[in-house]
């Protein structure tokens, strides 16, 4: 039998106001973490004829769309790039980052059964519904590069710096994550506006346009989105539209840390009531 | 329905309404306070029951002590490992299969993957699921998906264990491994606390016990003083609480003829009277009867008309439909749309005695209802 020196001492009491994440506890939860990003994944493709390949049709077909629509017929400018590759590149990121919004919104609502039958971080179900995503991301890069090669396009040097594209995009989606997931819990209007706020959100990143169309006064507001930076950065990178887009990178680094950081601290806020309301 | 137009007409208001759910202003009249003043220590290696009739505030404590919600006020100090266990097989997920749901559950409940690794073979052993391991959750029977629950709880190894009435699912047969598989674990040293309705799982498991009355610890004692005296003062305990009320004036039994009375003959009609302060026009009472055992026996529901000048309802239960023994009745008023906005468990308790043709020999538990069977001889 244990001593009882070596017990951990857990204090249940009314926590009031701002409180910083317990990262020693949702460390001790890796596991379920692991568990919980494996069930999205498996759950997501269990019995359908395609499976992963499903990961590679949806980025696909968009990309076919938007080619047709907005490259073909109403002849959006490219900045020089062949317009399949112009939007298939952003739509890597942007898928994951779309797809993670609408998952991680609703991780709490799905397993409102989970949250007040056990007490386990409660972090780790948005955590778990972005990593999940990574997988469709993966398949996604992979697709990509095989692109590449059939258009014999040489990523420039930059593409060292795409760790750093990738945490933006992580950093982002995951602050954005948390916030809507905890809203949703007590607001189930999170639901019904995530539909098409996430199209419209695609129309304010550069997703189907390069941002040199938009107004020049108007870059500076633009370009706090973090997803511009992100995406421009991977066309800079692989399709060499424009000079690597360090200005506009910083401006995302700066604005997804803050999301990330207000993200963290306002689900632990509201993270006492989820049993309560869920 | 009212809240759903509300969100096209005031969708302030409806903000308003949503952020309350999860806010308390001070000392507000309204707040129902489910447990309050609750003091006591548990020590290692001790098996402690909580007992209580409904509403007394079990659950409320089990879910502050697993730290599924917050206490508004007080403080836990827990020392050492807790798993606690409100329900069996939380998370399961119907596209895995049993071998990954073990895992999933078991992370869920604190353990880790290695810990499971160790044990995996022991859990599906226990579970009698061999078989179908490799096979998706979604084809096996509610059964087979308890019992594997409740495998992977029996392996957790905390220093604390908390268990609400899970028991409660499950054939016979798996119950009574269920409750060998406890007995091991309060053996083995470890801290527990059990919730349950079942005096006699109480009984056997635990060395001490408490009672919880609306909110508060009535004693704290060994199980079996703690048990006599539930047993012996559910009557009083009950009896206190109700009545006076702004919504009821009076509840009472009578025979037919209208003298009051609780105690009825197995083939007497049984009278039930109620009468309100106030109560709105169509509105519904909700009536529902359990036995001494704490099953519910029946449920009817009335529909109130025209109650300008009747405040008085009454009830007949015909005759010969109870077997001999005491019944509790539970009271709730609704609105015309089903929401419960007054409800009173244990209100009033009646008893059939056995002096009927059918039951004065019988001294084994005849069920909850008579059944008049026509026999044949073929």
């Amino acid at each position: 039998m244990q001593q009882q020196f070596q017990h951990q001492v857990t204090y249940i009491r009314k926590q009031e106001g701002w409180r910083a994440i317990n990262f020693r506890e949702l460390i001790r939860y890796k596991d379920l973490l692991i568990f919980l990003t494996i069930r999205g994944i498996k759950a997501k493709y269990a019995q359908s004829i395609l499976g992963v390949s499903w990961a590679v049709i949806q980025p696909l077909f968009s990309t076919l769309i938007f080619t047709v629509v907005f490259g073909r017929l109403a002849k959006i400018d490219s900045n020089g790039a062949p317009y399949f590759l112009f939007s298939f590149v952003a739509l890597v990121p942007w898928t994951f980052f779309a797809n993670t919004l609408t998952e991680s919104s609703n991780s709490l609502v799905a397993n409102a059964s989970m949250i007040s039958k056990v007490y386990f971080p409660r972090l780790v179900l948005p955590l778990s519904a972005v990593f999940s995503k990574g997988v469709d991301f993966l398949i996604g890069i992979l697709l990509l590069a095989v692109f590449l090669v059939v258009y014999r396009q040489v990523p420039s040097w930059e593409i060292v710096l795409i760790p750093w594209l990738v945490l933006v995009l992580l950093m982002t989606s995951l602050g954005i994550g948390m916030i809507l997931s905890a809203m949703a819990v007590q607001y189930r209007d999170v639901k019904h506006a995530m539909t098409f706020a996430v199209q419209l959100l695609m129309y304010v990143a550069p997703v189907v346009y390069p941002t040199t169309n938009v107004p020049e006064k108007w870059v500076l507001l633009y370009s706090l989105n973090p997803m511009v930076g992100v995406i421009e950065g991977f066309r800079a990178i692989f399709i060499h539209t424009i000079d690597f887009p360090y200005t506009w990178l910083i401006q995302g680094t700066v604005v997804s840390v803050i999301l990330l950081v207000f993200g963290l601290f306002y689900f632990k806020k509201m993270e006492r009531v989820f049993a309560d309301v869920a | 329905m009212g809240s759903i137009i509300r969100g096209f007409t005031s969708p302030l208001r409806n903000l308003r309404n949503i952020r309350n759910l999860a806010r308390l202003d001070g000392e507000d009249e309204n707040i129902f306070w489910a447990i309050r003043d609750i003091n006591f220590e548990v020590h290692q290696g001790e098996v402690l029951g909580i007992i209580g009739h409904n509403g007394a505030g079990k659950s409320t404590l089990l879910k502050i002590l697993s730290q599924i919600t917050e206490p508004s006020e007080g403080e836990v100090i827990i020392r050492g490992r807790v798993s606690s266990l409100l329900e069996v097989g939380t998370g399961f997920h119907p596209e895995l299969t049993g071998r990954e749901n073990v895992y999933m559950n078991g992370t869920i409940l604190g353990m880790t993957k290695k810990e499971i690794d160790q044990k995996f073979e022991e859990i599906v052993e226990f579970s009698g699921v061999q078989k179908h391991i490799d096979t998706p959750v979604k084809f096996y029977s509610s059964g087979m998906k308890v019992r594997l629950g409740f495998a992977v709880a029996a392996h957790l190894e905390p220093d604390i264990l908390i268990i609400d009435e899970v028991l409660a699912v499950g054939d016979a047969e798996f119950q009574k491994k269920c409750l060998g598989k406890m007995e091991d674990v309060a053996k083995q040293g470890r801290t527990v606390l059990f919730v349950s309705h079942n005096l006699n799982s109480v009984l056997n498991l635990c060395s001490r016990s408490i009672l919880l009355g609306k909110g508060v610890v009535l004693i704290d004692s060994d199980s079996k003083s703690v048990v006599d005296f539930y047993l012996k003062n559910k009557e009083t305990f009950k009896a206190n609480e109700a009545n006076v009320d702004d919504y009821l004036k009076s509840i009472y039994f009578s025979e037919i003829s209208g003298s009051p009375k609780t105690e009825f003959s197995f083939d007497e009609d049984i009278v039930l009277n109620i009468s309100f302060h106030n109560i709105e026009n169509r509105s519904k009472l909700g009536l529902a009867v359990f036995d001494d055992f704490e099953r519910k026996v029946f449920i009817d529901i009335f529909q109130v008309t025209s109650v300008r000048t009747k405040t008085a309802v009454k009830a007949l239960i015909p005759k010969s439909v109870l077997t001999p023994g005491k019944y509790n009745v539970t009271l709730s008023i609704m609105n015309p749309y089903d929401k419960v906005y007054w409800l009173k468990n244990d209100l009033v308790t009646f008893q059939i005695s056995k002096l009927s043709s059918k039951y004065e020999k019988i001294n084994y538990d005849c069920g909850v209802i008579n059944m008049n069977i026509k026999w044949e001889m073929l």
